[in-house]
């Protein structure tokens, strides 16, 4: 744990990790030269659920006094526009660290290099989504609240926040518990949080004015081919397969029956 | 900054996916005016998107203004239409009104919690506007208005109306213009039309019987009143054919969905020439009408001395060629295009008063011959 005098001083900080992803509704492929996602395939946007965990941010710096929203992303410079829209909708700063030799970062590299950007920025609390719409990997905020050394709950479909701690709802399938950690503390929160309020143009226009700090990996004392430190290793990518024909039910008396056996076979019931 | 433009626009786009496509439909078959989704385009920066920022307006260009109405139109062309009327008001208050004026009624308006109206159409002066009836009878330090005023949008919903009326002479040089705010006794509406198209905004007759207002409500000088009005008119005229632009561009991107996946005689309708003939010559009135309008836009932005002319050509050009355009979207999807479900009839409905308001289409041809000839 942290100790309370690692906190920061003065106004709360809330760093909301945002990242920038392939337009969930456009075409989504991999470059199989280099195993990353092919960003010019379609439009790139602000992941869905990251503009949630910002909304819980800004949701509680209008309900609160002191309180200062910082935004943060590891992604290629390119990205910058993206993140900038987290500005507009309100967020006060934002930190973005972008380095070639990033590209392709495993889960571990990419938590070990936001880790140091956090401590860098300091924090009383990091929001992130559950789980971002292209990598899915889900873990990120686990990883970070154990490098960070403090509390972490995930997966919350509601939050709380105070001066001294975040509570919510962890939704599971075996039923919703209330978890609750003091500061400072990890949270990833699920879509079931609201969804994000429109930047409107006084944000927008105030967005290019706000701190926009861009890092490297040195700036963070990151070395992101250290190979003393385990990374994983992609052995094989193939191109998805096409959509197989879909299976026809011809309904002679008994489609009924046959659709609720192709659901039970298929464990869809 | 491009990368700040490309943001805003983006912004209005979001709105108009959001808030108001989706309910487009249900607006023009129920004949309802969202209040409530007004206020948000107000919390957007939509309420004077071209009115100073002192006291709450975007302060942005026209240039900036038509993007963002096509973007809008192409959502719901009629509530896009009421938006850039109720700009065009913000405006001249803006413009026209002193610092009282401005404080009192621009932070609502921009805010859209107040709307605004534009009364200058009567039952007896519709294209010949110089020959309007309703007096404003000087008594005191008041004016006393009555009359009534013809197709006025919004009627009966907003909360502040601007009136032309005669204060003096015969003739365009005795009209005035004087805000009257709602609830002002003697002030009364007529009922909703029933109109052919632009059922999601209210148009009412406005009656005057004895309204009484301060003379302090004036905007300008005494006798300036047609002049501003006009003024109004030419940003107006911009925004209604970028409507109708945006309007239509959503038809045709129906359309060309439509033709790729209607198959008929044993190959998609885009494969047939005279298909793709239409299709190419609506994407080409559209690309002509967008540049006419641009070009507009700037002279506006930059106080050209050519701004009549140019405002009403692009209005003629844009309203006409997006109404053909919209029109050929409907034929192109053949029954289907006469369904209510599809939008496309709605659209055309729409876009069909465009060639009418803000001046008839055959006057912006009498504005623009006049400047022709006239220029020798």
């Amino acid at each position: 744990m942290l100790a309370d005098e690692e906190r920061t001083q003065g106004p709360m900080k809330i760093i909301v990790l945002v990242k920038e992803v392939p337009d969930t509704y456009g075409e989504r492929k991999l470059d199989l030269e280099t195993g990353l996602a092919d960003r010019a395939a379609s439009e790139s946007v602000l992941d869905e659920i990251s503009e949630r965990a910002l909304e819980v941010a800004l949701a509680h710096a209008g309900s609160a006094d002191g309180v200062e929203v910082v935004i943060m992303s590891m992604a290629p410079e390119t990205a910058a526009t993206t993140i900038r829209k987290g500005l507009a909708m309100g967020a006060a700063s934002a930190v973005h660290v972008a380095d070639p030799g990033l590209a392709g970062a495993d889960l571990g590299l990419t938590a070990r290099t936001l880790a140091a950007a956090i401590r860098r920025t300091g924090f009383d609390l990091v929001i992130a989504g559950n789980l971002s719409t292209d990598g899915s990997g889900g873990v990120l905020a686990a990883m970070l609240a154990e490098l960070l050394e403090v509390a972490n709950a995930t997966a919350l479909s509601s939050v709380e926040i105070t001066a001294e701690s975040v509570s919510g709802t962890r939704t599971t399938d075996d039923g919703a518990m209330r978890v609750s950690a003091p500061l400072p503390a990890v949270i990833s929160i699920t879509e079931a949080l609201p969804d994000a309020r429109l930047p409107n143009f006084k944000g927008i226009m105030a967005a290019k004015k706000k701190p926009f700090e861009t890092l490297t990996a040195a700036d963070l004392g990151i070395e992101p081919q250290d190979l003393a430190v385990a990374s994983s290793i992609m052995t094989a990518i193939a191109e998805k397969p096409p959509r197989a024909a879909g299976v026809k039910i011809t309904d002679e008396g008994d489609g009924g029956t046959k659709i609720a056996e192709f659901l039970i076979e298929n464990r869809l019931a | 900054m491009t990368e700040e433009r490309d943001a805003l626009i983006a912004a209005v786009r979001e709105f108009a996916d959001a808030e108001l496509a989706p309910n487009a439909s249900r607006w023009d078959a129920e004949k309802h005016f969202p209040i409530d989704t007004l206020r948000k385009a107000g919390q957007l920066g939509l309420g004077g998107v071209y009115v100073r920022e002192d006291f709450g307006g975007s302060g942005l260009s026209r240039l900036d203004a038509v993007a963002m109405f096509e973007e809008l139109a192409k959502g719901d062309t009629t509530i896009a239409a009421y938006i850039s009327i109720h700009n065009m008001v913000a405006w001249m208050i803006d413009t026209f009104g002193d610092e009282v004026q401005r404080e009192r009624w621009i932070p609502g308006l921009t805010e859209m919690t107040d709307l605004g109206s534009y009364c200058l159409t009567e039952p007896g002066a519709g294209s010949d506007a110089t020959a309007i009836t309703t007096s404003a009878r000087r008594d005191g330090d008041d004016y006393v208005i009555s009359g009534v005023k013809q197709f006025v949008s919004g009627a009966g919903s907003s909360a502040v109306y601007v009136v032309m009326a005669r204060t003096g002479e015969q003739g365009s040089k005795g009209i005035s213009a004087i805000v009257v705010p709602d609830g002002t006794p003697g002030l009364g509406f007529g009922r909703n039309e029933a109109k052919m198209g632009w059922n999601a905004q209210p148009t009412r007759q406005v009656v005057f019987e004895e309204v009484r207002v301060p003379t302090t409500n004036r905007l300008g000088a005494e006798g300036e009143g047609f002049g501003i009005a006009m003024r109004g008119l030419n940003g107006g005229r911009l925004n209604i054919a970028a409507c109708s632009i945006g309007g239509a561009q959503w038809a045709l991107e129906r359309a060309l969905r439509y033709v790729r996946e209607r198959e008929s005689f044993g190959a998609p309708l885009a494969t047939n020439q005279s298909i793709m003939f239409t299709l190419a010559d609506m994407e080409t009135e559209l690309q002509a009408a967008r540049a006419l309008l641009h070009r507009a836009a700037a002279k506006l932005d930059e106080g050209a001395s050519d701004i009549v002319p140019a405002c009403a050509m692009a209005k003629r050009f844009a309203t006409d060629a997006a109404f053909d355009v919209a029109n050929s979207a409907l034929q192109l999807h053949g029954g289907y295009g006469y369904l209510h479900e599809y939008g496309i009839e709605r659209v055309v409905r729409d876009l069909r008063v465009h060639q009418i308001l803000e001046g008839t289409n055959e006057i912006m041809r009498l504005i623009v011959g006049r400047d022709l000839v006239n220029r020798l």
